[in-house]
């Protein structure tokens, strides 16, 4: 390695000192999650290396079993309501946020935000009292309200995003050339706000798909999410199906966050902003 | 037609129609006003009833308490007068006596022996005896018939406890969890030392989080100022490291803890492997253990907002500050680090206000005096069934958490906040 010249020896061990640091604490962070995954292909039922053998049983184990398939099709079914939902009145929310000064916007943000900011135990705890007195505690629907309720924020902020660079002399000229106002915003402000719904949309997939307290609460045996199916695999039984299972959702993450960068940079380059 | 122009004597600019322009204009922005509120409205509504009800029930409930009073409505009344100096007459235990009958026949005496043994340990299974020893008996003198079914009885403290529960809202729960409670008179003072455990719990709550922020900007720090400082190309690629732990679901990356602190998990075994111990160390289910998992999973929530704020610091401060003769060190410690006190602020603070409310990582990793307040509102929830305890733990710790987002709210704004 070569220094420039006017570089003091200070400087030097500074230099080299800070990227062994940075580069201990990125291994830090990236090392659990890529030393579990090796272990799923264990053939035997211990955590650790050197790995006796290879085999995909506990893979097998968790697409076929039917405990962990039904965790994993009931995640699905309550991901999937509920990023319908959360999307759709999002988006409509930060729609309504971004067209005018609506008085004390900063109070009602606050409110749209809350779910994002309190304790999910706090909201699981006051949703279980509320939500039996309603008769849908322990009950799909139950769970998809709740679900909802937490990933909206993350729609809204995700579109707010969106629409916070958006040229508003688009609609105009939409309007101008004769297109009535359905027409405008679904042939000019769909288009552009579409990468911050779709992320907005990821965004709470993975929040209802990830969710592991309000679930713990709030659902029944029958709605069983692959969170609630991981805790309680980890607190009763360890069954090495659990790194299996960590495994799928980590690609799975991987997968979403490259999603949401790419959608991020193409929503950038269409309302012009570059780097 | 009436145009501006036909109307002498007017300086009012208007519309085709003849309104004024001023008019037409306020119109229009109540309509547009109308349609954004329209729009808002039904999110809002959603999140009023699928959340923001729940939590007012919940702190409903931590103070609402009707059990004493709905079972025993008589004794309450009999008690009404009571100056609570001593042991009541005849009277009230014979309204006590037909409550506890009824109660007996209705099947809620078990619920008042709950609710009762919350205050005084042991009440329980002697409420419940009273009511099933006094079923046959039809004849006062009550005062002896129920002292003669339970001594208990013939104890102040006891008749105490019927009479703070006497209205529906009590602030027991509330002042419980500071470790506080109401003596017989009413006053307030401290609970007997082998039953204060809840301070006891939000200190440990809010230290495990003061550690955790702690050592989430020791190592974050470093790790944001080199991603800010080093070119676009590489500072993308090291960025992965970081983001992909954000994203990976809380739950997995403590499962991945749970499964490397093991006692044969591959921690335990490099170190014994490289020689450092000779046996497995205590990993698993260790403070040592929440903490490291705890600080693996909010890093990347210290770090972001610390590099975001460092982007934006010019590098030509810090070549002024050198060019003026300050060593490189004067010259990060007086000249960058204050420029990146925003971001450090909005870092630890959000770490903090989510350490507070931790539960799974604990819940997984820690041992029993590991657990945070969330913890122990499972545990009145699922073992205790203590709904006004998990309240009022629950009321506490959104105060707490509340009181923190204003302050993040003054310096940072709730609305700037950022999703990666």
């Amino acid at each position: 390695m070569t220094f420039p010249a006017y570089m003091t020896i200070g400087e030097k061990v500074t230099y080299i000192g800070l990227r062994v640091f940075v580069g201990l604490v990125l291994l830090f962070l990236i090392a659990p999650i890529l030393a579990i995954m090796p272990l799923s292909f264990n053939s035997e039922s211990f955590f650790s290396y050197p790995m006796p053998g290879y085999s995909l049983k506990w893979y097998e184990d968790f697409f076929f079993n039917s405990r962990w398939q039904a965790s994993l099709r009931m995640s699905i079914i309550v991901a999937l309501a509920t990023t319908c939902i959360a999307t759709f009145l999002g988006t409509l929310a930060a729609l309504g946020l971004a067209r005018t000064n609506i008085p004390g916007r900063a109070a009602l943000m606050a409110v749209l935000i809350s779910p994002m900011i309190v304790p999910l135990i706090i909201a699981a705890v006051g949703m279980f009292l509320f939500y039996s007195r309603l008769n849908v505690a322990g009950t799909l629907a139950g769970l998809v309200l709740a679900h909802t309720a937490l990933a909206t924020p993350f729609v809204v902020i995700t579109v707010t995003a969106t629409l916070s660079g958006f040229d508003r002399t688009l609609m105009r000229a939409g309007a101008s050339l004769g297109a009535p106002p359905m027409t405008v915003f679904f042939k000019v402000v769909l288009p552009l706000i579409l990468p911050g719904m779709i992320s907005g949309a990821l965004f709470a997939f993975v929040i209802s798909f990830d969710e592991s307290v309000v679930v713990l609460f709030l659902a029944s045996p029958e709605q069983r999410t692959l969170p609630k199916q991981m805790f309680s695999g980890i607190r009763e039984l360890i069954s090495p199906t659990i790194t299996a299972a960590a495994t799928v959702l980590i690609l799975f993450s991987t997968l979403l966050l490259i999603t949401v960068e790419l959608l991020r940079r193409r929503s950038e380059r269409l309302r012009g902003i570059t780097n | 037609m009436a145009l501006a122009e036909a109307l002498p004597g007017s300086d009012l600019v208007r519309t085709v129609d003849g309104t004024p322009l001023r008019v037409r204009l306020r119109q229009a922005e109540r309509r547009e006003r109308l349609k954004a509120i329209a729009l808002i409205a039904p999110l809002f509504l959603f999140v009023l009833v699928t959340f923001l009800v729940p939590i007012l029930v919940m702190l409903f409930n931590a103070i609402h308490d009707p059990d004493i009073k709905n079972t025993l409505p008589n004794t309450v009344a009999a008690l009404s007068t009571w100056d609570g100096k001593e042991v009541p007459d005849e009277p009230a235990f014979e309204a006590l006596a037909r409550d506890l009958k009824q109660a007996h026949k209705d099947k809620t005496i078990a619920l008042l022996g709950k609710r009762m043994n919350y205050e005084l340990s042991g009440i329980r299974s002697k409420v419940i005896a009273t009511g099933r020893k006094l079923d046959g008996v039809e004849q006062g003198p009550w005062k002896e018939a129920v002292i003669g079914a339970d001594p208990a009885w013939n104890d102040l403290a006891t008749w105490a406890v019927i009479k703070r529960g006497s209205g529906s809202y009590t602030p027991f729960y509330l002042l419980s969890m500071l470790d506080l409670r109401q003596d017989v008179d009413g006053s307030i003072v401290r609970v007997s030392p082998d039953r204060a455990i809840y301070v006891d719990i939000l200190i440990r709550t809010i230290s495990i989080s003061a550690l955790v922020t702690f050592f989430t900007l020791i190592l974050g720090y470093p790790v944001a100022y080199l991603l800010a400082t080093l070119p676009q190309r590489t500072a993308s690629i090291l960025m992965i490291f970081v983001l992909l732990p954000f994203w990976t679901s809380l739950l997995v990356r403590t499962t991945a803890w749970f499964i490397l602190l093991q006692d044969n998990g591959v921690v335990n075994d490099s170190l014994v492997g490289l020689g450092l111990t000779d046996g497995p160390l205590k990993l698993i289910f260790s403070r040592f253990g929440t903490v490291v998992a705890m600080t693996h999973i909010q890093l990347p929530f210290t770090l972001l907002p610390i590099y975001s704020v460092m982007k934006t610091i010019s590098p030509s401060y810090m070549r002024a500050a050198k060019s003026l003769g300050a060593t490189p060190f004067t010259a990060f410690v007086k000249v960058y680090m204050p420029q990146t006190l925003p971001g450090v602020a909005a870092g630890c603070l959000l770490t903090f206000i989510l350490c507070l409310g931790y539960y799974i990582t604990p819940a997984l990793v820690g041992g029993p005096t590991d657990q945070m307040v969330s913890g122990f509102i499972a545990q009145a929830i699922n073992q205790e069934n203590n709904w006004g305890k998990a309240c009022a733990f629950g009321t506490i710790l959104l105060v707490a958490t509340l009181i923190l987002y204003f302050v993040y709210n003054k310096l940072i704004g709730i609305d700037r906040m950022k999703l990666g």
